[in-house]
């Protein structure tokens, strides 16, 4: 990022009057709190008493040593699965199986395929709790009218089918926006490429693994980031379908948080979560950032 | 030219199916928004005997979304126009103006574009009830301003500094203030950027869940999305009504988003997802 100079005769403080009504509200409402949830990690507090104890890492202790915490955590890392690895799969195979060239009718698919993105999570969660009712969801109605009647469920009550089930949803979700973004740059690989390997007898596969993918390393790495990070923060869906049920079968870290926080006033403790939350998130951007500067200089 | 046709089949095949995956679902809401509870049950994906309004009519007017409509109007259009207004400024600071200390405070703005809401609420919730703004517009419009500001940012950042230098410095010179020169001349430039931005912003205030869930506890001032969430509480099993109340929720963000389609998906593909 280069210094853009003053002119003869302007203050070089100039800047400073534009950014700072922005950055007055950004400092208030995201800095400042950022920072008092990794401050009040550090203190135990129920949230209304006038006394904050100061009590160093022992949050940290409590959450790492908590049952419920590591099983959050792992159905957020089953929600990555859902929310990351499937979706990117899809979308992959799409783009390799779909001609380069643009496809008359594209537009129309790309508006529906991107369709999810647009609606409210607690929408989604809506629809699809209406899907898996186990009265009257269609899901069930197809079942039995296939003659399925004993693979019927409870689906969202189910101990061991709720965490999939609801992690199906964020596959819904995330799909479209994988293939269009993969859509989108198959675009920019140019078609040489592809001839060239023909001619020296690279079958299809070969082709996807040596130029498709290499040539959508940029477009990988927004997907990875975007859906790993829906997946680690997911609250709306989970809220709306399940309240983190049936038991703590489908609890994330993300409705801990909450309900940590605002149900049962531990704040301390929660932030302690939310600041881990915000480190993991930090992390993965930047990791993936860095993969992907890394893999450039590499190759340039 | 058969050839390239047999090659086409199996191509449109696939995109037919991963479409009508996405439309089955939405289609069925739509449908039974229109529906009674038995119509419902004996064919979920059959078009209504009837167009009938009455879930429309009982979720808007008893259940109250008239009012979570409003409230949600109020605060996209002010998040939305506050947020663009303020992130084109800082935008043309950090890309064409002089800005000492530009080296700190970009990383500075870029946190709180990759922190979730969920990192800040809880002290949130604590401020803006010492501040005594909870349980107003003010709690839910100050915090999204404020992370729409670091995306915004970004973004219109990202504008200013590929804008034409040129064009900048001939203004200067023809006696075209900063200021002068950002409306006059940067303006019709930027307006593909902003428009984008725009319908970002939008999106994402209007489908806004956590902060209005836990910052709002007067009823009258839930938005749309929470409104919805309290609503299905209320009427679990009636899906018909929460059909036609999630319909309410969603219409608005997809009537823009066909609209602008061409701006929101260059913005998402722009890496630009934030929910």
């Amino acid at each position: 990022m280069r210094a853009n100079k003053a002119y003869p005769g302007e203050n070089k403080w100039k800047g400073w009057l534009y950014l700072l009504p922005g950055l007055l509200i950004y400092l208030a409402f995201t800095f400042y709190p950022i920072l008092e949830t990794v401050r009040t990690s550090f203190y135990e507090w129920n949230g209304f008493s006038a006394q904050r104890t100061w009590v160093g890492l022992q949050n940290y202790q409590m959450v790492f040593s908590d049952a419920q915490f590591t099983s959050a955590f792992l159905h957020n890392l089953v929600f990555i699965l859902f929310y990351c690895v499937l979706p990117v799969f899809i979308g992959l195979l799409l783009a390799s199986v779909l001609s380069r060239r643009a496809l008359p009718g594209m537009t129309f698919f790309r508006t529906v395929l991107f369709l999810p993105q647009v609606i409210s999570m607690v929408v989604v969660g809506v629809i699809w709790r209406w899907i898996f009712n186990p009265q009257f969801g269609p899901l069930n109605i197809l079942l039995n009218a296939l003659g399925l009647s004993g693979l019927t469920r409870a689906w969202l009550g189910d101990f061991a089918l709720a965490l999939p089930a609801v992690g199906s949803i964020g596959t819904w979700v995330q799909y479209g926006f994988c293939m269009i973004l993969f859509l989108a740059g198959m675009q920019h690989i140019s078609e040489e490429y592809y001839e060239a390997s023909s001619l020296d007898g690279a079958n299809a596969f070969q082709q996807f693994v040596h130029i498709t993918i290499p040539g959508l390393r940029a477009e990988i790495g927004v997907a990875l980031v975007t859906t790993i990070i829906a997946a680690l923060r997911v609250f709306d869906l989970v809220y709306v379908t399940t309240r983190g049920g049936p038991g703590n079968a489908t609890l994330v870290v993300g409705f801990l948080i909450y309900r940590s926080a605002f149900q049962q006033n531990r704040i301390g403790y929660a932030s302690a979560i939310a600041t881990l939350l915000m480190l993991m998130i930090l992390a993965v951007s930047l990791l993936i950032r860095r993969l992907q500067t890394g893999n450039e200089e590499e190759s340039a | 030219m058969n050839g390239r046709v047999k090659n086409l089949v199996p191509r449109y095949l696939l995109l037919v199916f991963f479409s009508f995956m996405v439309l089955l679902p939405i289609s069925g809401l739509f449908l039974g928004a229109f529906k009674t509870d038995t119509q419902l049950i004996q064919g979920p994906f059959s078009l209504p005997q009837t167009w009938n309004l009455d879930n429309f009519r009982q979720a808007w007017f008893t259940g109250r979304f008239n009012i979570f409509f409003k409230n949600s109007v109020i605060v996209s259009i002010a998040v939305v126009a506050a947020s663009v207004f303020l992130s084109v400024l800082t935008g043309y600071a950090f890309g064409l103006l002089p800005l000492p200390g530009k080296r700190w405070l970009f990383p500075l703005i870029l946190l709180g574009y990759m922190v979730p809401f969920e990192a800040v609420i809880i002290p949130l919730y604590h401020f803006l009830d010492l501040l005594g703004l909870r349980d107003s517009y003010w709690a839910l419009i100050l915090p999204q301003i404020g992370l729409s500001v670091s995306f915004g940012t970004l973004w219109m950042t990202s504008f200013f500094e590929n804008a034409p230098r040129d064009l900048v410095d001939a203004a200067a010179m023809d006696g075209c203030s900063r200021w002068q020169t950002l409306w006059r001349v940067l303006w019709p430039l930027a307006k593909p950027s902003v428009t984008t931005l725009v319908v970002l912003i939008f999106m994402w205030t209007w489908n806004e869940f956590l902060l209005a869930l836990v910052l709002i506890q007067d009823e009258t001032l839930r938005t749309l999305p929470v409104g919805l969430a309290f609503f299905q509480g209320k009427y679990t099993a009636n899906i018909p009504l929460l059909a036609a109340g999630a319909l309410i929720v969603a219409l608005p963000t997809v009537i823009v988003y066909i609209l602008f389609q061409r701006f929101f998906i260059r913005g998402m593909l722009g890496g630009a997802v934030k929910g």
